[in-house]
């Protein structure tokens, strides 16, 4: 298919798997940043492809996965309400909380509809003038303009029965909380790809030169994933770092302005809770003053829910990648898509589900357990598989 | 009840450990629904799982328990084929076809699965007040044309009708009864490893088709329902020259709700054997291809409804592909992969870059991505 296959080409990325090899001196570890990155590898088993030693970890920017439970929990309590028609991106309606996910809210009589675009809300109020209309505004900077969009047209056209429940989060803020851990083993980023084609990539030019890391803003296909580790891997290998931009195709450094201002005028900074890691301090979206009428927070009650995770979970240091799925005592047992127990085994973008779904069958052998089995371009399915599947 | 999808053995693995006291009230999320949920009715997991914990456990017997897409029951000393569908599509007019022809095609698929030659149909349609009787002669023309089509002859039904509100339009359940002649032996626990998978065609078609209709999507070259009666196909399949017999077909699907993943993965359960397919023999129409990219689904996890999944002894997978390209509906035939004995039960597959991929069960509705 023109403008993907191109990017799936087995002969090309042999031929950057290659390039790798020939510059590698030593081990890296190099993190993606996107759950779309994180998809991508594992559904295409790239990371079987890398050289030996080179280790993709698997970074927060899942906005399912982060998004803290509590706020799921006020979700839900929203859509159990008879009076409004709860609207949500499709992969948060598996997404458990305290009790049930939206499905089950569905099945019991809520009204709750997936949308592709927040702007389908308008309508939706249109044609329901004595409901509320909320949506989920949940995202990084990617689904920011969307979302802001909609409270602009809520409070543009005075629509008094649209409003966002928003649980916004901002990669760069992730990143130095990431790279300020002392625990901390990432080497060089793979950037949010779609993150900067809103806002750019100057942002991140601060974040390379204070912890002096390589960040290569990355697409997500096959090819892109691989071309920007090989990027990533130049700048270890010849002592630089800086911000390169990989995915040129799609943005530049100053990003989608437009989309800027607008998400400017209706978002303001402040701090956000990530499910798995806690409160970043400035690391989320919040509705502005301006726009209190249309925030689903205040204006349903709320606000006292709280609630906690279980403590066997691991996902928080999955998110910084200081641990691996097949590290986690619950993996595949206690805890699977079916049965998620914490941030990263909850969408298909969490490197848990992912493992899960695209990667089982691969032996866990400790720490790096894809790499030391796969070792560097052999199939994986050479000898190293499960014979029971499902029961990592 | 007795059609497949619904009845996927899930004993072999996921099998949910319970969970643990170590927890004590922390939040644990519930996969044990207290209310049947949109999901039990994909053909996933979650079907599955009901099918296990409420119907299997009531009706069991030898017939049930082969969990094809149709019981086959010897009567007087006839093998007969017999299946039941519903058929609940929304909307109910579609690019390519209409619920009237889903309701007559996808029962006698399910017949066809097992080598039979389709006979007689029942039809019960549970209409809602205010369809407009038009929309419901367009319907009835349209099962007509189909029953005509794939020679089976409908020969009773029913009709009820609900307040406003109660159904969708309009909700058809279909039943039918077909002639198992050759002496075909056709069972998804047949898989052997070393059996060759061919898939007859294009993949995603009808999924797509519905879905683009629903979020009016218009793409480069609209998509339409391959919706399609396969016993002309099979009846071809089976006329493949064998040296030894006819026993050479082993297994037979119509990969339908979940998809091609879903289906091949009932079958590597039922059969206790592994799967490698290969991505790049996938056929996969461009159109649905770029369908399945915006919408952010997976084409192996849609609905087809004219398509057919085979498991076939491999010194005989040449000339089975040869026949089923000869026939109108399966020129795109391809051979996608092979049945192995490593991994019981799963089914990997090889990506077109070069890495291997668990393909695993659909688990409730395919839900797209946020990015």
């Amino acid at each position: 298919m023109k403008y993907l296959d191109e990017y799936r080409d087995g002969d090309v990325a042999g031929k950057i798997v290659a390039e790798m090899r020939r510059i590698q001196t030593r081990p890296w570890v190099l993190m993606e940043v996107c759950g779309g990155q994180t998809h991508s590898i594992v559904k295409n088993g790239l990371d079987q492809l890398l050289p030996e030693g080179v280790e993709l970890v698997h970074g927060p920017g899942c906005p399912v996965c982060v998004t803290p439970l509590e706020m799921i929990d006020k979700a839900h309590a929203i859509a159990r309400r008879r009076d409004v028609i709860f609207c949500s991106f499709g992969d948060m309606l598996r997404v458990p909380g305290s009790d049930g996910d939206l499905f089950t809210i569905k099945s019991e009589g809520g009204d709750v509809r997936v949308v592709y675009s927040p702007l389908d809300c308008v309508k939706i109020a249109r044609a329901n003038p004595a409901r509320q209309i909320v949506f989920f505004a949940i995202g990084f900077e990617t689904t920011a303009p969307a979302n802001a969009m909609l409270a602009w047209r809520a409070r543009e056209e005075q629509m008094a029965n649209v409003s966002l429940l928003v649980s916004h989060v901002l990669v760069p803020p992730a990143l130095e909380a990431i790279l300020a851990s002392p625990e901390n083993r990432v080497q060089g980023f793979l950037g949010p790809g779609h993150v900067c084609a809103v806002m750019g990539y100057g942002e991140y030019v601060p974040i390379s030169a204070r912890h002096k890391v390589p960040i290569v803003v990355t697409g997500f296909e096959p090819l892109d994933i691989l071309e920007g580790t090989l990027m990533t891997m130049r700048q270890l290998e010849e002592g630089r770092a800086a911000v390169e931009n990989q995915y040129s195709r799609v943005l530049d450094r100053a990003g989608n302005l437009a989309a800027q201002k607008l998400v400017g005028k209706v978002f303001e900074v402040g701090d956000r809770k990530w499910r798995g890691i806690g409160t970043i301090p400035m690391s989320g979206y919040r509705l502005r003053e301006e726009f209190a009428r249309h925030d689903a927070e205040r204006l349903f009650d709320v606000a006292e829910i709280a609630t906690l995770e279980p403590e066997i979970c691991i996902s928080g240091e999955i998110l910084r990648g200081i641990k691996k799925p097949h590290d986690c005592p619950a993996f595949g047992t206690l805890c699977s898509p079916q049965h998620p127990l914490g941030a990263t085994m909850v969408s298909a973008e969490g490197a848990c589900a992912a493992y899960y779904a695209y990667g089982r069958h691969l032996k866990p052998q400790g720490r790096d357990a894809l790499h030391q089995i796969a070792g560097g371009t052999r199939p994986a399915a050479g000898g190293a598989l499960w014979g029971d599947a499902g029961r990592a | 009840m007795a059609t497949t999808e619904e009845m996927a053995d899930e004993k072999m693995q996921d099998a949910h450990t319970p969970v643990s006291p170590l927890f004590g009230s922390c939040p644990i999320p519930i996969f044990e629904h207290r209310q049947i949920v949109l999901g039990h009715g994909s053909g996933g997991k979650l079907t599955a799982d009901l099918i296990d914990k409420i119907f299997l456990p009531a009706f069991r017997n030898p017939v049930l328990d082969k969990l094809d897409d149709q019981a086959v029951v010897t009567i007087g000393g006839a093998r007969l084929a017999f299946t039941t569908d519903s058929f609940v599509v929304t909307p109910i007019f579609f690019p390519g076809g209409d619920i009237g022809t889903l309701a007559v095609h996808g029962t006698v698929n399910d017949l066809a699965m097992s080598g039979a030659r389709p006979l007689y149909l029942s039809a019960a349609f549970i209409l809602e007040e205010g369809l407009a009787v038009d929309d419901l002669r367009r319907v009835v023309a349209s099962m007509r044309a189909a029953a005509e089509e794939a020679g089976v002859q409908l020969v009773t039904g029913d009709t009820k009708v609900v307040d406003r509100g109660k159904g969708d339009q309009i909700f058809i359940t279909t039943t039918g009864i077909g002639a198992i002649e050759s002496g075909a032996n056709i069972s998804a626990d047949r898989a052997q490893p070393g059996d060759a998978i061919l898939l007859s065609g294009t993949i995603g078609d009808h999924g797509m088709a519905i879905m683009s209709q629903r979020e009016g999507l218009e793409f480069e070259g609209a998509i339409e329902s391959d919706c399609a009666p396969l016993h002309g196909l099979v009846a071809a399949m089976l006329a493949a020259p064998a040296p030894d017999g006819a026993d050479f077909l082993h297994c037979l699907r119509d990969p339908t709700r979940g998809g091609v993943a879903t289906t091949l993965n009932e079958i590597a359960k039922r059969a206790g054997v592994g799967m490698m397919l290969r991505e790049r023999a996938i056929p996969v129409r461009e159109s649905v291809k770029g369908a399945c990219e915006v919408l952010g689904l997976d084409p192996l996890y849609v609905a087809n409804e004219g398509k057919l999944l085979a498991i076939v002894r491999p010194e005989m997978a040449n000339a089975v592909l040869g026949q089923m390209r000869e026939h109108r509906l399966g020129r795109d035939a391809a051979i996608i992969g092979e049945v192995v004995a490593e991994h019981p039960g799963m089914v990997l597959m090889k990506t077109e870059i070069g890495g291997t991929r668990v393909l695993d069960v659909m688990f409730g509705e395919q839900l797209p991505r946020i990015c």
